[in-house]
């Protein structure tokens, strides 16, 4: 199976997201910090298909977070999102 | 907002084709959904391993507890469970509705043009329901794509809920078809969509590959790109 249609969407990280923030997430607008494109959280392209969830600006690629369930604690890796907002 | 996870049991499973099943459920503490929403199913066996998965909301919200249409993926770990063995007064926990983007209230009005890959419909069948029960008047139109007459969806449904269906096959077409056969394309999407001065709300899911060329072909055609929202269900899970 190739890359592509591994692809997903941020609708499918909603469950997970929502247990990080605790709000609804998928209609949040998140800035990506590599090329400052700006997208509701539902349309950043997503893939979970590994141990962790990365998901990853649908203009340029970039990865925006990263999520991983370490010794049952889960981590967030943000440092490619500049702001997101509610 | 999803909360936590809720226990919930098997109301009723109504097949709908040979590979897909709804499951309507019981769920206690259920807040309701928006059309459109999905939630995540998790299953536990004997010795503790949990399994998760997130599937579209089928039902309207109008109807109460939630149903899920599920389409079994043959490699599945969940879906064949689901789509085979479960029964009335079977045991999950469910966590949701999740998702806030992908969704559609009548008090949003039309028109409404959805297009649908195989078992994308699902989520969309939530909003056309939701559509009719709330007497809703947004003029609402659904392209669907299907391999063989087989596996549409809700087949028997779909002509009831007052909006124009236009269908096309890929693999296999009834026998003196005359409509559409082949996938969905851009010069399909031109005679079938309405124009972008109409300024559709726009929702397209289905398989990655589907939703992105539809996407794309839709904004090359001229609709606004924040008019259109799409769901992958992609090939992963199961």
């Amino acid at each position: 199976m190739d890359a592509d249609e591994l692809r997903l969407d941020g609708n499918a990280a909603a469950g997970m997201l929502d247990e990080i923030f605790r709000v609804e997430v998928t209609s949040a607008v998140a800035t990506c910090a590599g090329c400052g494109a700006r997208e509701a959280m539902g349309e950043v392209h997503v893939y979970a298909h590994g141990p962790g969830v990365v998901l990853r600006c649908p203009g340029c690629d970039a990865v925006v977070m990263r999520f991983a369930r370490i010794r049952g604690r889960l981590v967030a890796d943000m440092r490619g999102v500049r702001d997101v907002t509610f | 907002m999803a909360g936590g996870w809720l226990a919930a049991e098997v109301r009723e499973v109504v097949p709908e084709t040979p590979s897909a099943a709804t499951l309507r459920l019981d769920v206690p503490g259920w807040r309701g959904h928006t059309a459109g929403q999905h939630l995540d199913v998790r299953l536990t066996a004997e010795d503790g391993y949990t399994a998760q998965r997130s599937y579209s909301i089928a039902s309207a919200p109008e109807d109460g507890d939630p149903a899920i249409t599920v389409e079994r993926l043959e490699d599945g770990e969940v879906s064949p469970y689901l789509v085979d063995e479960a029964q009335a007064g079977d045991r999950l926990e469910v966590r949701g509705p999740v998702g806030g983007w992908f969704v559609w209230l009548a008090s949003r009005g039309g028109p409404l043009f959805l297009v649908g890959g195989g078992s994308g419909l699902v989520p969309l069948m939530s909003m056309l329901r939701h559509r009719q029960r709330a007497g809703s008047d947004a003029e609402a139109r659904l392209l669907l794509s299907a391999r063989r007459p087989q596996d549409v969806l809700y087949a028997n449904e779909l002509p009831t809920l007052g909006i124009e269906v236009v269908q096309t096959y890929t693999r296999e077409a009834p026998e003196g078809w005359t409509g559409h056969a082949r996938r969905v394309d851009r010069a399909m999407l031109a005679e079938v969509a309405f124009p972008p001065q109409a300024r559709p709300w726009i929702f397209v899911c289905g398989p990655t590959g589907f939703v992105e060329s539809v996407a794309e072909d839709l904004v090359a055609l001229g609709h606004h790109a924040s008019r259109i929202r799409t769901e992958r269900f992609g090939a992963t899970g199961g």
